[in-house]
């Protein structure tokens, strides 16, 4: 197996960050957001921030699927799972997030059946495992994780399996990053725009950014170098007064995206007409639920959902945090009474929420910044 | 659950062409590859795989900076690989 040097090199980090302060005009601010949860990893890890001059800031963006729950559908999902004869399932991610009455670990403990799963078609084996039960999978996360759960739901219906059903709460990123746009808290430049969501659904669908917004946007990969880069393409497209769809993460993420998962969601799945995000409200459109066709596979169909709206605590600003309007170490209660170990917020929870990277890699980097300008 | 975990696919199932035994991290586990093209997958091939489904194809390369990637990340990524091993994905 050949190296990944040429994705990590020191020498080509310097190299690209040179280019990069050569094309920022001074006095300019860039905001960049980078949409997606993984970039965020991969800039704390790597103390990115490092390698760019003061005018570039990067923030981090709504794509955490864990951190946009809102946590009165936790609270459905438990409610759910309380049900007798039911075996609720869903991703080790959730297991730890707060809903309005405590985590699925609580609910677990006070004698609720509720197992991690690493595929929805583990669920569906347990289903077949446990015919006299009513198997329900927590179905979330973007258009990376939908095509799963609608492939599923193909694979139960062609095998007629009926104990099996998806209380779903896949969300979709183009309505969010439109959210954003929109919001006037925030005025971003360009977008470093997510991995492996693309790899779903392409290119095409953030055309509109370029051409409506006038905001380059550049599909990235996940390695430091891919991130440098792809700032350099965003500062590029800048200088030259231009704004477009460009994809540096050509080698995995093709163009038109995954045809065949686009369709299995397509089959499966219709848009809600508005669903709740931690932390931006209400919006249009941005969230799939299960289709008529398939509707006795539709865990709200089935059960009685209470669908109640729990407000965040107010020491929370998970919700600033997503919309890019805070840093991490902006939060009120950031690293104090918010840790990995005791989250208060989704942010703290889920491995890819800005909160929890920053904790685990960036805070160092900052104090030790802290220090170089005391000095 | 966002992670996307690159695989080497050892064997496509004979009678389940929509399933292919892929050795990832070590471990070998069924995955769907329904959603790939199935005349452009063989052994051999890397896949990048996301809760149980292959999403796309990728060379080599890519699939070791993916795995350093993962590696870097420590936590979510053993917790992703635990998941995986206890995953029951198979034949039926």
């Amino acid at each position: 197996m050949r190296f990944v040097d040429e994705y990590r090199d020191a020498d080509t980090a310097r190299a690209l960050a040179a280019r990069i302060t050569a094309l920022c005009e001074p006095g300019r601010a860039y905001k960049f957001m980078e949409v997606c949860g993984g970039h965020t990893h991969t800039i704390y890890k790597h103390g990115l921030e490092d390698y760019l001059p003061p005018e570039v800031t990067l923030v981090h963006g709504p794509g955490c699927p864990v951190c946009v729950i809102p946590m009165g559908r936790v609270d459905d999902a438990i409610h759910i799972a309380h049900q007798p004869g039911v075996i609720m399932t869903s991703f080790g991610d959730m297991m730890r997030v707060p809903g309005g009455d405590g985590s699925f670990l609580d609910a677990k403990a006070r004698g609720a059946d509720i197992r991690m799963v690493y595929s929805p078609l583990d669920a569906l084996k347990i289903a077949k495992e446990n015919p006299g039960k009513q198997v329900v999978f927590m179905a979330i996360g973007f258009e990376t994780t939908a095509p799963s759960t609608a492939m599923t739901v193909l694979r139960a219906h062609a095998e007629g399996i009926t104990n099996f059903s998806v209380f779903c709460n896949h969300v979709t990123i183009i309505p969010a990053i439109k959210a954003i746009l929109d919001s006037p808290d925030l005025r971003l430049d360009a977008f470093i725009g997510p991995g492996h969501v693309s790899t779903v659904i392409g290119c095409r669908p953030y055309e509109f950014i370029a051409r409506d917004y006038g905001k380059p946007l550049v599909v990235t990969g996940f390695e430091p170098l891919d991130i440098l880069h792809s700032v350099l393409q965003i500062l590029e497209q800048l200088a030259q007064g231009r704004s477009e769809v460009e994809n540096q993460y050509a080698r995995v993420v093709p163009w038109d995206g995954n045809p065949k998962a686009l369709a299995a969601i397509d089959e499966v799945m219709e848009l809600r007409p508005h669903f709740e995000w931690r932390g931006l409200g209400f919006i249009s459109h941005s969230a799939l639920k299960v289709g008529d066709r398939y509707a006795r596979y539709d865990a709200e169909q089935i059960f009685e959902i209470p669908g109640g709206r729990v407000a965040d605590p107010t020491s929370c600003q998970c919700g600033e945090v997503l919309k890019g309007v805070l840093k991490p170490w902006e939060c009120k209660v950031f690293g104090t009474a918010c840790t990995p170990e005791t989250p208060i917020g989704t942010c703290m929870v889920s491995s890819e929420g800005a909160c929890a990277a920053y904790y685990n890699f960036g805070r160092f980097t900052r104090e030790r910044v802290k220090e170089a300008t005391r000095r | 659950m966002c992670l996307g975990i690159p695989g080497e696919i050892v064997e496509i199932l004979p009678d389940r062409p929509d399933l292919a035994m892929v050795a990832v991290s070590g471990v070998r586990r069924a995955i769907n590859i329904g959603l790939l093209d199935k005349e452009t997958v063989a052994p051999g091939d890397w896949i990048l795989i996301h809760v149980g489904f292959a999403l796309s194809k990728i060379d080599e390369t890519e699939a070791k900076a993916a795995l350093d990637f993962l590696e870097s990340i420590g936590q979510a990524y053993d917790d992703e690989i635990a998941a995986l091993r206890q995953s029951m994905i198979e034949q039926g």
